[in-house]
């Protein structure tokens, strides 16, 4: 189209009024295409690179949105370096990501591979796994609080029938983000699934079958065959998942609310109560930056990481 | 990063076609039931348990939940969980809410993404690269960051505490665009220019010849944002503190500190809240799967 414009310019050169009317229509072809695009342009980009702006302009500022903001330049980042506070939070953000990513990810890899066969029923199976994806953060909050209640959650029946020593849970400081994990990978599992679900469809029929009749067994081609071609999906997932872990926010909402002993208070969780309750905007502003500049870190190094190793998830 | 995006759409759609295969295998000959069953029916039921026990519990006499130790299976059904859920709390008005919220989500998503994901792949005009290129760099910025300034933005316009906060984020995504584009740089360009040759103008084209065609990549834009709007917590949390603007996550997730042990209103509830989209999904099992990849990438 752009070509065909410049023809039309070059054939009416020597014409204004053949040059006013491709000018003219220039103009028309602009609008037209604005007012397709504008309407959903202006509310995602009004929606987010102006607040995007705004947030780091609010995050050099002392402000609690009622008394006039004050300028303090880089001293809302300087006060998150030696804020014990938040040291804290990011490392029960970082229990969450080590116990999470890697339990998302090997689920995922094991459901799709257990789910990978043509048996009876496989469509019930995979309809079992997938669909506590629709619950929501709040359901499974209410849902974990009942099923790991200390007095009378199914996770303490089942040990009392087994005979083993009953736990504290979402009530243990050193539990609580175990559960919190498990119920996520329960809501989520059906994500990595169906990525590694898609990859396992697409490895080449014909290698698993030489690798067959070079006397592999299926333990071994899976393996040294699937695996490999697998690599792209477990890059993009672990990063994924990451990036979701460390912006874990709703499940400890709707559950331990940061406790037991702020065993469970998050970076996220911590810049919802510095902003949403005390008023904190410019502080919480600066600590919501730090996070952005965390995990745009994460996803460039790992990108960085896969294309050394050749692995081609991007 | 479009990449990405574009792997994990294509992704979910094609396990999405395989599934439906999946679930009518042939059986050529008798075989051997496969070892795998004793793998996956403990890990399918126990998938399930969940939200059976959310179901039996909403059912069960409040005095069974807090028995020591509770019955699974409740010994009578017993409503009383409904009744006093319906009774006590505005549970009816914040599922209006929420069907409000995510109706206008949809159908807002379903009109500007598709006119927008339209006129960046296949119009041509000034600042189209810029825009889209915008648009798909929003995608990388944490909603985290969003919050503060949008809350200050919206509190100045007037919206905070009323209905309109929870819908006009929900209005347009740049995903929903992304979306869309991806799927209109998909059809071959011949559709559009018969149309054009017929004497139709661009809009005659898009309603008439190409939005037509758009309906699967319509269904996933739909359950997305269905899914999304549906289960949204922290947007409303900040946004919204006036019971009559709740929305039914919020007012689920407000029980925790007002109802905690009655669990039977807890459950019924959450049942009120999730029974909606476990029948969706149950009735359009192929495009949620096409869908998940993307919602997980929502983050």
């Amino acid at each position: 189209m752009v070509r065909e414009r410049a023809e039309r310019d070059t054939a009416g050169g020597t014409l204004p009024p053949a040059r006013r009317r491709s000018r003219i229509a220039a103009l028309r072809d602009d609008l037209g295409g604005w007012l397709f695009v504008a309407p959903a342009t202006l509310l995602v980009l009004g929606l987010s690179v102006f607040p995007a702006v705004w947030a780091f302009l609010l995050s050099l500022q002392d402000w609690d949105g009622f008394s006039p903001p004050e300028f303090v330049g880089g001293g809302n980042y300087a006060e998150l370096v030696s804020d014990a506070d938040f040291y804290a939070a990011a490392q029960h953000t970082g229990l969450y990501t080590v116990l999470f990513v890697p339990m998302s990810v090997l689920a995922g890899l094991f459901l799709a591979v257990a789910l990978n066969r043509k048996i009876r029923f496989i469509g019930l199976y995979r309809t079992a796994i997938f669909v506590p994806f629709v619950a929501s953060a709040a359901a499974t909050g209410i849902l974990s609080t009942y099923l790991f209640s200390p007095q009378f959650g199914l996770a303490n029946n089942v040990l009392r029938t087994v005979g083993l020593p009953t736990q504290g849970w979402l009530e243990d400081e050193g539990q609580a983000m175990l559960v919190i994990a498990l119920m996520s990978l329960w809501g989520q599992a059906a994500f990595t699934t169906v990525l590694y679900l898609a990859a396992l469809q697409d490895v080449p029929q014909e290698l698993l079958e030489a690798a067959r009749l070079d006397g592999a067994n299926r333990w071994q081609s899976f393996w040294s065959v699937s695996w490999p071609q697998l690599a792209p999906v477990t890059v993009f997932t672990a990063i994924w998942q990451t990036i979701g872990s460390i912006q874990l926010f709703d499940l400890v909402y709707t559950t331990t609310r940061g406790g037991p002993l702020d065993a469970t208070k998050t970076i996220v969780y911590y810049l919802w109560e510095k902003a949403f309750r005390s008023l904190e905007f410019g502080y919480g502003s600066a600590v919501a930056y730090v996070l952005f500049g965390f995990t745009l870190l994460v996803t460039i190094g790992v990108v960085i990481y896969s294309r050394r190793k050749g692995m081609e998830a991007f | 990063m479009t990449a990405i995006i574009t792997t994990a759409t294509d992704a979910g759609a094609s396990v999405a076609r395989e599934q439906l295969g999946a679930q009518h295998p042939r059986h050529g000959r008798r075989r051997r039931p496969s070892a795998w069953h004793l793998v996956l029916a403990p890990i399918a039921l126990l998938f399930v348990l969940p939200f059976a026990q959310m179901f039996l519990a909403s059912v069960s006499p409040a005095k069974e939940l807090i028995a020591f130790p509770p019955p699974f299976f409740p010994s009578r059904l017993d409503f009383s969980g409904y009744a006093t859920l319906f009774a006590e709390t505005d549970v009816l008005r914040w599922l209006a809410n929420t069907v409000i919220v995510s109706a206008s989500a949809i159908v807002s998503h379903l009109v500007l993404c598709s006119l927008a994901g339209y006129g960046f792949a296949r119009l041509r005009f000034r600042g189209r690269t810029v825009g889209i290129f915008l648009i798909i760099a929003t995608i990388m910025i944490p909603t985290q960051l969003l919050m503060i300034p949008t809350y200050i933005l919206f509190a100045r316009l007037g919206l905070i505490d009323a209905l309109g906060a929870a819908i006009v984020p929900w209005l347009a995504s740049a995903f929903g665009i992304f979306l869309m584009r991806q799927f209109f740089l998909s059809i071959p360009a011949e559709v559009e220019e018969a149309g054009r040759i017929d004497g139709a103008n661009r809009w005659q084209v898009f309603f008439h010849l190409v939005l037509p065609l758009a309906k699967p990549a319509l269904a996933t834009l739909a359950i997305f944002t269905l899914l999304s709007s549906w289960n949204d917590l922290v947007w409303p949390l900040i946004a919204i503190n006036n019971d009559d603007a709740f929305t039914l996550q919020l007012g689920l997730a407000n029980f925790h500190s007002t109802r905690r042990t009655q669990w039977e209103l807890l459950m019924a509830g959450n049942v009120v809240a999730t029974l909606p989209l476990i029948l969706f999904f149950l009735f359009a099992q192929k495009q949620f799967v096409a869908t998940m990849t993307l919602s997980g990438l929502k983050g």
